[in-house]
């Protein structure tokens, strides 16, 4: 047993550790489904824990990137775009950095067969699963929520099901992803923010709370 | 024809006004009850009830009466009294009324509230494709046109519904009165969802790259919900092109006694009549030098009152207006000029002189009655969101206002009365022009509509400005009664006499008049001065004087609406790590480092933090200490190059570490000052796990990323963040060991097995996967134990558990500080301030002799090799009580103390300790190093504390404590 | 709020960047062969000129990326600059 050996396998989580887990926001589950509306002007906020990510780096356009992507059986993305659905998808974070999002339980799958497509040749795969947490924030008025703390353009015309971006809510760095129509965002944060950005909507969301 | 207890509001079949009847509401000005309508400002009820003087004016009190119907109001300012937080300085001109307002009339100071506002103020932003500003006949046609093009567009005015000055007048357009066409207008825009139409917003500044700041109430009007949970929202816009439609404002006139209640702008009568069916009186006097005033003389007479006469500084007015006029029943006295006024506490008449063509006075004289005198010195172009936002304006003498330069580029986009353009059909036809082409140039190509025939409008013929109306008796340095700015009591005469002190410049001139420094930032009182001053110089005109520099905001805004939403604990980002219920629960005081809250200490009883600092040192001294290290900024760092980039960056050498080794190390900015420092570990050949302090996380990324994207993008290394994919605690002291050996059950903590500057990776009780290594920051036996953030807590918990029969002490960072300190290591930001190399830190062995790194050329630098650098040494105050304060500066103990005092260095880090039962220090002294054993002083609250220069190791020097005790 | 085009990731407000000062400042290649003076030149000596400024942005809330661009200092108006000797990855 050499120190390689036991450096090269992640640490990956044994079934018996997952009760041990605690997401940033489990704490504030409660608050946030009291806080939440419904109706014509509602908007709801979630979290959604333990999403599976891997942080990409690979050459654009060189046989990496199509390595990879066949790999995971989906296109790298285009520029501020997302490739794939919620379940499972690879979203744009730079012209040589993607984010591959994934259910919970995932990450060392995900990590094992894209280092596998780059081997021998440039890039990097880090699991960032506990790096972030994600937020789901939806219903009619949640672009109006987020145009109170984002500065990007969120109208219909402008961002989209399929858009991401990296930016600023407030003062605070967060991946935006808007999945639907309705519109519902995903807003993924690195966790030690994460308690000032439910702070931070939830004062936003509280011009809604009579739906 | 007046009702009772408004005598002066209008019969509805004279003039039905913009306001609502069927309901009377009521103010409270200065304790007494003030009834108007919806669609009132509280001026106009004022003026409706008779009322026309405010507050005695602020350095002479004077009487002083409501002047204006806008936002250029010096005089009828007031205190808001009711609401949620006393708001001082408001115009009663931009008031609206509503049940329950109460105000105090003001002498042009108000007051600041102690309370705390508790309104709701919010903030929003969007983006939009033609932003238009102003809603009156331009603005409104500059949005119709962009939006039949299919552009987004947001239409905003000051007011509460669009028209702007349309709704001062009796124009028709295409065949029907005004009120008409804004109504199918207002509805278009409504029904277009991609038009937004802000009324009671005010553009405060248009700013670079097209972006506008809109203060928009939402409150303190009769539409606004009882108890609203916004007050005002702050709109952040950015727009692909914008159309400034945003009207003038009339100039008032300067002439002895020219500050007289009853004297008034003759627009603002004009709004008082049409808008708020108000007579502001029964006999007017009407003084102008253009057209626009004629207007306001036949709304007056149409309304029954009496116009004894119309004083006209022009020789020869269009004749179209005299003769309608003198059809109505007045007649024009032109070639004239008001020279002053009679009455006190509101005017009773006027006395008039003839004005030859070089502004002298002629012989010629009369006197007529009057109890208003509405006077028009001209038009000001609003062009100040134009000139904030970079334009350049130039003096038009047909005009004769300021209007923007040339007529492409942004000037373009200034339509209407705001480019001097005064006739209706003008505005209408540059309006739908400029939105057109402001909806093609945003990517929505699209023609401007026809322009509607129109009524009732006169074309403006030329003006003829009068700065100065002279004195019958004085001359202009002595004109004290001939008012500039009525709000700061400025007159001529202060203008002559900073003219007398040699100011030239207009901008030297404002400040030393305080003219144009109040509420209206110049927008009545500026071009006035300017025209004053220029005669003064003998100009040739104002533009040779020019105008002071406009800024925003546009009008007054309170800070709390800048504040927004982000106060109190919203105000910064908090980031905590996932330990930090546990360390609340567990009684800790946090520090603040930077945005992060780290437990400081963790008082136990009624302990002081000295108490719980000298408890929790000793603990990790002499048994089991735990903090949490979560904070920690990590860097993964991947790429066949990856050795190669460290060893470039760090001044260590980093390509030759084992894989499964740590290593401290210190990178140096290129002028080799020490940037920030870590422990990085070899995870594989191709993969280091770099860690950074807990504020340079961010910083030392964006460092790497520079380097490797702007210099070196030949080198395979690729950066990733992981700071918040781990969660870590330090278990530090001589019982570390036990601990860590029983949360890592499968691991062999011995020390022939887990050196110093190893790590393992293993699985920790219960299941958790865990990187162990062996570092320390206090000279005792240490492990650092990593696990996946969402462990931290079970992490915590497992070793709090692991070690309770140990007595296991959580500590702080002031513990932490004082452990390092104790053993001379330096913390980045604290012993350093980006003038410290790692040589002037002793810490030469961190830097290599043997390969290039970023800073080492500097390190040769002349100035970074002097003898009398400062270098980092220990500070022993004689006294072994007293504890230095970080930052004191040290002197030669027999050096004079007259300044300037030279300096031998100063305090970086303070402490009591626990282990060596004394204060100690460290400090950067000149020569310091050279200077060992040797005495300074320490200036300290007037006294001098002795100290003594050290090595900064204070303890164990030996480094024997490391591997922590034999094992039995 | 300055509006600054990300070749990458578009048009972001300014408060997204941080400001990386006067463009093409190459890092000498051997820092070593340089004189005082010239290393001193190379560390503390930049442009400041009133007009057309080539200067580096870094897009640190968003791609986190390096890339330069030419402003004019008297107007802030931006244009975006002629590639540079290589690539930015």
């Amino acid at each position: 047993m050499t120190v390689l050996n036991k450096v090269e396998s992640e640490t990956a989580a044994p079934e018996t550790a997952t009760a041990a887990r605690h997401s940033p926001l489990e704490h504030r589950a409660a608050e946030l489904e009291r806080r939440s509306t419904s109706g014509a002007r509602g908007v709801r906020l979630h979290e959604e824990p333990f999403l599976s990510q891997i942080n990409l780096r690979t050459p654009p356009g060189g046989v990496e990137s199509s390595a990879v992507s066949d790999s995971l059986g989906l296109p790298l993305p285009t520029v501020n775009r997302v490739s794939g659905d919620e379940h499972h998808a690879v979203l744009w974070l730079g012209p040589d950095e993607s984010l591959i999002v994934a259910p919970d339980g995932r990450a060392e799958h995900l990590l094992r067969t894209v280092r596998d497509a780059q081997r021998g040749g440039s890039g990097s795969a880090v699991d960032v699963s506990a790096n972030r947490t994600t937020l789901r924030l939806s219903g009619p008025a949640a672009r109006e929520v987020l145009e109170k703390l984002c500065s990007l353009d969120l109208h219909p015309r402008s961002f989209g099901p399929g858009d991401c971006a990296q930016t600023l809510l407030g003062r605070v760095i967060v991946v935006l992803w808007q999945l639907d129509r309705e519109p519902g965002y995903r807003i993924m944060v690195r966790c030690s923010f994460a308690d000032y950005l439910v702070d931070l909507l939830l004062d936003a969301m509280a011009e809604f709370l009579d739906g | 024809m007046m009702s009772s207890s408004n005598p002066n509001r209008l019969n509805a079949s004279v003039r039905p006004g913009r306001i609502d009847r069927t309901r009377t509401i009521h103010a409270t000005v200065d304790g007494r009850a003030v009834p108007g309508r919806p669609g009132d400002t509280l001026a106009s009820a004022m003026l409706a009830g008779g009322d026309i003087e405010v507050g005695p004016s602020i350095q002479r009190g004077r009487p002083r009466g409501v002047f204006s119907a806008d936002c250029t109001e010096p005089n009828a300012l007031v205190q808001r009294l009711d609401g949620d937080c006393p708001e001082p300085m408001l115009p009663a001109t931009e008031i609206e009324l509503q049940d329950g307002l109460r105000v105090e009339t003001l002498s042009g100071v108000g007051w600041l509230s102690e309370q705390r506002d508790t309104a709701g103020y919010d903030k929003k932003f969007v983006h939009s494709d033609v932003v238009v500003v102003g809603a009156g006949p331009a603005g409104i046609a500059a949005s119709l046109a962009a939006a039949r093009g299919g552009a987004r567009v947001m239409l905003v005015d000051q007011h509460r519904e669009l028209g702007g000055m349309l709704l001062d007048g009796q124009a028709h357009i295409a065949g029907h009165p005004a009120t008409e066409w804004i109504g199918r207008a207002a509805r278009e825009l409504a029904e277009n969802e991609q038009v937004r139409v802000l009324t009671r917003a005010t553009a405060l500044g248009c700013y670079d790259h097209n972006y506008l700041l809109i203060a928009e109430r939402r409150a303190d009007h009769p539409d606004a919900p009882p108890s609203p949970t916004i007050r005002q929202r702050l709109w952040h816009v950015r727009a692909k092109q914008v159309v400034l439609a945003t009207g003038a404002h009339e100039r008032p006139l300067v002439f002895a006694d020219n500050d007289r209640p009853g004297v008034m702008l003759a627009s603002a009568v004009r709004s008082y009549l049409n808008r708020h069916a108000v007579l502001p009186g029964r006999e007017a006097v009407v003084f102008t030098t253009s057209d626009s005033a004629y207007s306001t003389a036949l709304d007056l007479l149409g309304t029954g009152a009496r116009v004894p006469a119309i004083v006209d500084t022009r020789p020869e007015p269009p004749t179209r207006l005299v003769e309608q006029v003198r059809a109505a029943g007045a007649h024009v006295v032109t070639s004239a000029a008001v020279v002053a006024t009679g009455g006190e506490h509101r005017v009773s008449g006027v006395r008039v002189r003839g004005i030859d063509g070089n502004g002298s006075l002629t012989e010629w004289s009369a006197e007529f009655p009057c109890d208003l005198l509405a006077v028009c010195g001209g038009w000001n172009p609003a062009v100040q969101l134009f000139a904030q936002s970079g334009g350049a304006v130039r003096w038009d003498p047909v005009v004769a206002g300021f209007v923007p330069s040339g007529a492409g580029g942004r000037s373009a986009r200034v339509v209407g009365a705001a480019r001097g353009t005064y006739d209706l059909a003008g505005c209408l036809a540059q309006g739908f022009a400029s939105g057109a082409e402001a909806a093609t140039l945003s990517g929505f190509r699209t023609a401007p509509p026809p322009v509607p025939q129109v009524d009732g409008d006169r074309q403006a013929s030329r003006p003829r400005p009068v700065w100065l109306v002279p004195d019958e008796s004085r001359s202009p340095e002595e004109c004290t009664e001939h008012f500039v700015d009525q709000q700061r009591d400025a007159t001529v005469a202060d203008i002559h006499h900073a003219l007398g002190t040699g100011m030239r410049s207009v901008q030297h001139v404002k400040r030393y008049t305080t003219i144009s420094t109040g509420l209206e930032q110049g927008k009545s009182s500026g071009v006035n001065a300017v025209g004053v001053l220029a005669d003064a110089l003998s100009a040739g005109s104002p533009g040779e004087v020019g105008t002071t520099t406009f800024r925003p905001p546009y009008t007054p805004v309170p800070l709390a609406l800048f504040a927004g939403r982000t106060t109190g604990r919203l105000y910064d980002p908090v980031r905590t790590t996932p330990m930090h219920r546990q360390h609340v629960e567990a009684g800790a005081v946090f520090e603040d480092v930077g945005q992060w809250k780290r437990p400081r200490y963790y008082p136990r009883g009624n302990e002081d933090m000295h108490a719980a600092v000298l408890r929790e040192c000793s603990a990790a001294r002499t048994g089991v200490a735990v903090q949490d290290v979560s904070t920690l900024g990590r860097i993964e760092i991947v790429g066949s190059d990856a050795p190669e980039f460290l060893d470039r960056i760090y001044t260590n050498g980093f390509a030759k570490l084992a894989v499964g080794k740590a290593r401290y190390g210190m990178m140096c900015g290129a002028d080799g000052m020490v940037l920030d420092d870590g422990v990085s570990m070899r995870l594989a050949e191709d993969r280091y796990l770099m860690s950074t302090t807990t504020g340079g996380a961010a910083k030392v990324l964006d460092w790497l990323e520079e380097w490797l994207q702007t210099e070196w993008p030949e080198l395979d290394v690729y950066c990733t963040s992981v700071t918040e994919q781990w969660a870590a605690v330090a278990v530090v002291g001589p019982d570390s060991r036990t601990v860590v050996g029983r949360l890592a059950p499968d691991l062999d903590v011995s020390a022939e097995s887990f050196g110093f500057m190893r790590f393992h990776e293993t699985v920790l009780v219960g299941g958790i996967p865990a990187r162990i290594s062996r570092v320390s920051f206090s000279g005792e036996l240490a492990f650092e134990v990593n696990v996946a953030r969402w462990y931290g807590q079970a992490l915590w918990e497992a070793t709090m558990t692991a070690g309770s029969d140990l007595d296991i002490t959580p500590y702080g960072t002031e513990a932490m500080h004082v452990l390092r300190a104790e053993k001379g290591f330096v913390i980045v930001g604290q012993d350093t301030d980006g003038t410290v190399t790692p040589v002037d830190l002793g810490m030469d062995w961190a830097v290599s002799k043997h390969k290039d790194f970023i800073g080492k050329r500097s390190l040769s630098r002349p100035d970074l090799v002097r003898q009398d650098r400062v270098q980092l040494v220990g500070l022993l105050p004689t006294d072994t009580t007293t504890l230095l304060p970080e930052g004191a500066h040290l002197v030669e103990p027999d050096v004079s103390r007259r300044p300037p005092v030279p300096m031998a260095g100063h305090v970086t880090s303070s402490y009591h300790s626990a282990a060596l039962e004394r204060t100690f220090a460290l400090g950067l002294i000149s020569g310091g190093r050279q200077r060992i054993g040797e005495v300074l002083c320490a200036p300290v609250g007037g006294r001098d504390v002795e100290v003594e220069i050290t090595s900064p190791v204070f303890y164990d020097p030996e480094g024997a404590r490391r591997d922590g005790p034999e094992q039995g | 709020m300055l509006l600054v085009r990300c070749p990458w990731c578009g048009d972001r407000d300014e408060a997204e960047f941080r400001y990386g000062g006067q463009a093409d400042v190459d890092y000498p290649a051997d820092p070593h062969q340089l004189d005082d003076a010239a290393w001193g030149e190379y560390l503390f000596v930049r442009a400041n000129p009133l007009g057309s400024f080539n200067e580096r942005w870094v897009h640190t809330a968003g791609c986190r990326r390096w890339f330069s661009l030419v402003r004019d200092t008297a107007t802030n108006e931006m244009s975006p600059d002629i590639p540079r000797r290589r690539e930015s990855r």
